[in-house]
């Protein structure tokens, strides 16, 4: 414990040595205002744009795509995951595909579906799908693997429903590596999202970064990167802490 | 008696791969079919049907302006590889031997592997300018941490003896990790290797995207802008069929590794 506590403290140590550093190396001048400004001035500048309200309309914008492109992608990718699951001539073709498509910068697909469905929500939700979708897949694969067939042995001794064997058994056990496949999810979500409206969209908060570096308004600019990644991190950190906690509750019983 | 058993086996195999094989067709055919229908669906408007792709990327091949394009994309990946590649390893090595600063430090890369790094890409252009090295440091930007925390990893779940061992010759730290804890580590390195290749090459190729006057990314955009279907999936095609392919050779180069160190 006290280990994690000094790891906790030199990690925090660290960051605000860092943060510390860039806001001396621009008030003194070592750093050209023009290219980086204090952090003191970030911070303020995000508090000004997000106080004013005249961001409100991107913020809900970007974050309701983000929601809906997460939880399709979880849809999707649990249930063809599961589907999948079920036919070991269809996994054979799949586990392939699986491995290779990672490696595919999914998001040169944008200008293509751009075309495809036009400039709006619609490209930006299928982006996040596919970028999160199939490492939901994978999760739910290897999650279902793990479910030991003991505990199915155990579900059919017990005459357990199919409907029950799954909420009883199976996703209890499967929780954990769906959980990562989750976790994944937001992040590529998150990414797919506001990649898009950075490099080609007219609304929401990417929109927003690429609009105030093109017109040169580098304080808005920081302040709104500072926004998005606050928000980034925190959503990450939830479910990082969350997924800690459902593996410590596991481990004690 | 075993000698019939034997051969029932490996004709089952055999069987059982014809049945792979002529699945994995079916599969790219069934994929061929939804791209060819998407194409006519929408009229060539948005995606252009394969045949007619692939006859305008041989057009497209023999032009001059597209290898001048491919060879600026190239060269600013293989160097945004490279370097993300050995500082990441070189750190990886580093955190995971010294473990309290690889506690600091993982966390703090793991959530920077996290968030969207678009949002950056500003800083990057306003620190090297437009061209080829804000390019590099935006690919290095992604591929530098997938790097260092599977080595990070690998180290760590080394058997503790290694490296005791290599105190007990006194090998130099130089040393130590050159002949100890890299061979130790390959399989866990070329996976590294992997995911790297491919988020560097995202990096440099979104660079390319967003502002840049050459290379693929810039190619595909353009492509968009001037309505000219045909090219954009092309050059989404030529980049997806790079990817994949050098994803399967390290992950044939991977196995082979894991297989020999066991």
């Amino acid at each position: 414990m006290t280990r994690r506590r000094a790891v906790l403290l030199v990690r925090i140590a660290v960051l605000a040595g860092l943060t510390a550093t860039l806001e001396i190396c621009c008030r003194t001048g070592l750093i050209d205002p023009l290219i980086v400004i204090p952090p003191s001035e970030m911070v303020a500048s995000m508090i000004d744009r997000v106080g004013s309200g005249e961001l409100d309309e991107s913020i809900v914008n970007t974050f309701s795509t983000i929601a809906l492109a997460f939880v399709l992608a979880i849809g999707c990718g649990t249930l063809v995951g599961a589907l999948v699951h079920r036919s070991s001539r269809l996994r054979d073709v799949v586990d392939p595909l699986l491995a290779s498509y990672y490696s595919v910068p999914t998001f040169i697909f944008y200008p293509l579906l751009v075309a495809l469905l036009g400039l709006g929500k619609a490209p930006l939700v299928v982006l996040g799908v596919l970028s999160g979708a199939p490492a939901v897949m994978i999760s739910t694969l290897s999650g279902l693997d793990s479910v030991s067939p003991v505990l199915l042995k155990l579900a059919r001794v017990h005459r357990l429903s199919p409907a029950r064997t799954l909420w009883w058994i199976v996703l209890p056990a499967a929780l954990p590596r769906l959980f990562s496949g989750f976790k994944l999810a937001l992040s590529y979500a998150l990414i797919g999202v506001i990649a898009g409206e950075f490099i080609l969209s007219g609304t929401g908060l990417g929109f927003a970064i690429s609009f105030a570096y093109q017109s040169f308004d580098n304080r808005a600019m920081y302040g709104l990167m500072l926004f998005v990644l606050l928000i980034a991190v925190t959503a990450n950190g939830i479910l990082y802490v969350w997924e800690g906690r459902l593996a410590r509750r596991r481990s004690t019983g | 008696m075993s000698d019939f058993a034997f051969e029932d086996a490996s004709s089952r195999r055999t069987s059982r791969g014809r049945i792979r094989t002529f699945d994995a067709a079916v599969l790219v055919l069934l994929m061929l079919a939804i791209w060819q229908a998407i194409g006519s669906w929408t009229h060539g408007v948005a995606v252009s049907p394969p045949l007619q792709t692939l006859l305008y990327l041989f057009d497209l091949v023999r032009t001059g302006m597209f290898w001048q394009h491919a060879a600026a994309t190239l060269a600013a990946f293989l160097l945004a590889f490279v370097l993300s590649a050995l500082i990441g390893l070189a750190l990886g090595l580093i955190f995971g031997v010294r473990r309290f600063a690889g506690e600091v430090a993982e966390p703090i890369l793991a959530g920077f592997y996290t968030i969207p790094k678009v949002t950056l890409y500003p800083v990057v252009l306003l620190i090297f300018g437009l061209g080829m090295s804000a390019k590099v440091a935006f690919g290095v930007m992604h591929g530098l941490v997938p790097m260092t925390l599977f080595t990070l990893g690998a180290v760590r779940n080394l058997p503790p003896v290694l490296i005791r061992t290599a105190k007990v010759l006194r090998l130099s730290p130089g040393r130590t990790m050159l002949w100890v804890l890299v061979p130790a580590c390959l399989p866990d390195i070329v996976n590294g290797l992997r995911i790297s290749f491919s988020l560097s090459m995202l990096g440099v190729l979104i660079g390319e995207m967003f502002s840049s006057q050459r290379g693929l990314g810039f190619l595909l955009v353009s492509g968009m802008a001037q309505h000219n279907v045909p090219l954009s999936t092309a050059v989404v095609t030529v980049i997806v069929l790079i990817a994949i392919a050098a994803n399967t050779l390290m992950l044939r180069l991977g196995k082979r590794i894991a297989h020999r160190s066991k």
